[in-house]
């Protein structure tokens, strides 16, 4: 069986097996479809939120990212594992007690205010569409290189299995649909990943080969030759950084704050039955998501190693047959600038002018054919892309039909609405939601990739900042937790659009504030949103007694019940 | 439960967290980010440490804390009689 067939395997059964898990658990009331009525083992949801979390951009562009990048992609890595230990101590459990069923919740109902609530449904469904619009568009690409069909057909089949089981299954349908996906993601993450290795290393664990020797009889550790084919390539040594150390420390906060404040993250810790299991669910999701964040970075420097031992310098004749298959695609380029027929792929520090250009996002789905993996193999990545890519997008899209329905129609505009015409319109809601995504999909607007640090940003500065001191500080009111939210909006949004949208051109070191990029604007968001909150609210009002009661019985586990009636 | 109680469990859960953000900070902000260049000098392996905390180490860290947080978090629960029954109240 040759590439494509395989690949048409692989992806046929795990939509199937996704299908039949969405009819397996579909939901039948608004707490299932919200919350999957908070019944969810911790272990489970550890791995739907792993699944959830792990986006296209995760698996597909990550390792790519840190290929490229050395010592400085370690901001990733760290920025979107970090978050989540912020998540275990400081927000799931209290969280978990409050129960309802958003964050939205519970900006509005700790700050006595629908101005409140309202400033987080706009930060939740602007955050998530951000964010989906980049899967969808993951989803074309994995179509049109793996099945040959075009961009476009990838996303609208897309955006059929996510209508088919999001719409109908909600968060029960979602959560368990993403432990299936979790598990197909996962091994085809790691089943290239342990081949590469022990055929570059002879060690089969990525985390420990990336440390050892190579076996190509050398006998020199593999960081030692790759940071010597950098250097001699001019692109610098791969173990060292050339971000400054300030804006690296920013970015890595920037990331870690917006992933605790990420509405899609934190509402899968309202879906288990207890605070305790809150908890654990976090060390859950975070084993699991640790399992790809450590092997990422050693399939990037396995990737490097074998990508640069394999094109540098080659005749362009000779090249491989998925070098020719991604030119196709228009995603690598070679130019022969000297017309000598060989490949000089040169780093900005060396003289001779480099001539390939090579887009980061190839090398996951590249690697098993660079290191000429079998057939299957390459068949399951392009699965394990898909099911990252339809995992998140699901999640997100739940997001946005609960702030719809919930959080606008339920609690601002009519409350007297049925449960049963609430769950249509969160039904109808996530299918219109299905279809701008699409759209954006379809027709990226330019600035996609810019708006993510928007996102992440937002979420820093906004949402995380107002749970943590709804939480830790009592004294905290509404007054400084508006006043707050909105200066620390403000400055992120205001920084981040003149420097990515406004003036591209200015978006160099020199130009930045402290020298602090758009990318860890955030952190500095939410320290002003911290400070703005403080301050106003210590000359305001303390927030009611009724307010004060429901923090400190936020604080202890006992009482957060058995899970959500149906009915409320 | 009293309020004394209540504030004792409150003070031991923040010094639980304070001690554990503080391992979160020095193994990430400090191995991997301001520190690193110092720490690159020893090696383990064909690994550089700073450059391995940064790509590797912060990340186990992390694993364990929540879950060191989430033993820590149930003795102190059962101590101070705020865990949660079986009968979910």
């Amino acid at each position: 069986m040759n590439v494509q067939a395989w690949t048409f395997l692989m992806v046929a059964v795990s939509f199937a097996i996704y299908i039949g898990v969405a009819m397996w658990s579909r939901a039948r009331s608004t707490g299932e479809f919200y919350v999957a009525a908070a019944r969810v083992p911790p272990v489970l949801n550890g791995m739907a939120t792993a699944a959830d979390w792990m986006s296209a951009a995760s698996f597909i562009s990550m390792a790519g990212l840190i290929a490229f990048m050395g010592r400085d992609g370690s901001v990733y890595l760290m920025g979107w594992t970090g978050g989540y230990v912020l998540l275990a101590l400081l927000l799931a459990p209290y969280l978990r007690k409050f129960g309802k069923y958003t964050v939205p919740d519970f900006v509005g109902d700790r700050y006595y205010s629908q101005t409140a609530r309202v400033v987080a449904v706009v930060c939740a469904i602007f955050v998530s569409f951000t964010y989906v619009a980049g899967q969808m568009r993951g989803v074309g690409i994995v179509f049109s290189r793996f099945l040959g069909v075009g961009i476009n057909e990838g996303v609208l089949i897309g955006m059929a299995i996510v209508f088919f089981y999001a719409v109908l299954g909600g968060m029960k349908g979602i959560t368990y649909t993403q432990v299936a996906q979790y598990c197909v993601l996962i091994f085809a993450y790691l089943v290239p990943a342990i081949f590469i290795s022990l055929l570059m290393t002879g060690v089969a664990v990525p985390q420990l080969g990336f440390g050892g020797t190579l076996s190509d009889g050398s006998g020199m550790f593999l960081l030692d030759r790759l940071d010597g084919l950098s250097e001699e390539l001019g692109f610098g040594r791969y173990t060292n950084g050339t971000k400054a150390t300030l804006d690296v420390f920013f970015i890595t906060a920037a990331l870690m704050v917006g992933t605790a404040g990420l509405p899609h993250v934190i509402v899968r810790f309202y879906t288990v039955p207890k605070v305790r299991a809150a908890r654990s669910s976090a060390g859950w999701a975070l084993l699991f998501i640790a399992l790809l964040y450590t092997t990422a970075p050693a399939v990037a420097a396995f990737a490097r190693t074998n990508f640069l031992n394999t094109v540098s310098d080659a005749p362009y004749e000779t090249v491989p047959t998925w070098f020719t298959n991604w030119e196709s695609t228009g995603l690598i380029a070679f130019d022969d600038k000297n017309g000598d027929g060989i490949i000089q792929y040169r780093g900005p520090a060396s003289e001779v002018p480099n001539e390939l250009t090579i887009d980061r996002d190839i090398m996951v789905l590249a690697n098993p054919e660079i290191a000429r993996l079998p057939a299957w193999v390459v068949g399951l990545v392009a699965a394990g892309g898909l099911a990252a890519a339809l995992s998140t997008a699901a999640g997100l899209l739940l997001v946005i039909s609960t702030s719809v329905a919930h959080d606008l129609l339920k609690k601002a505009i009519l409350p007297s609405i049925t449960e049963h015409r609430e769950l249509l319109t969160a039904r109808v809601a996530a299918g219109l939601a299905v279809v701008v995504a699409g759209y954006f999909g379809i027709n990226p607007p330019g600035f996609v990739a810019e708006v993510v640090a928007l996102a992440f940003g937002l979420a820093a500065a906004s949402f995380f900042p107002a749970i943590i001191l709804g939480i830790f500080s009592k004294r905290m009111n509404k007054y400084g937790a508006v006043s707050g939210m909105v200066a620390g909006i403000t400055f992120t949004a205001a920084y981040i659009i003149y420097f990515k949208l406004l003036h591209p051109e200015l978006n160099t070191a020199a130009n930045w504030w402290l020298g602090i990029s758009p990318e860890g604007i955030g952190t500095l968001g939410m320290l002003l949103n911290v400070g703005v909150a403080l301050a106003v609210s210590s000359y305001t009002p303390a927030p009611p007694v009724i307010i004060q009661q429901l923090v400190e019985d936020i604080r202890v586990p006992r009482g957060a019940g058995p899970g959500h009636e149906l009915t409320a | 439960m009293t309020n004394d109680s209540h504030r004792r469990y409150w003070r031991a859960n923040l010094r639980y967290v304070a001690m554990l953000l503080a391992i979160w900070f020095v193994v990430s902000y400090g191995a991997g980010i301001l520190f690193v260049e110092q720490l690159n000098q020893i090696r383990i392996g064909g690994f550089q440490l700073g450059f391995w905390f940064a790509q590797q180490g912060a990340i186990y860290v992390f694993v364990a804390l929540i879950f060191v947080y989430v033993g820590l978090m149930n003795r102190l629960d059962r101590a101070y009689e705020v865990d949660e029954r079986e009968d979910g109240r």
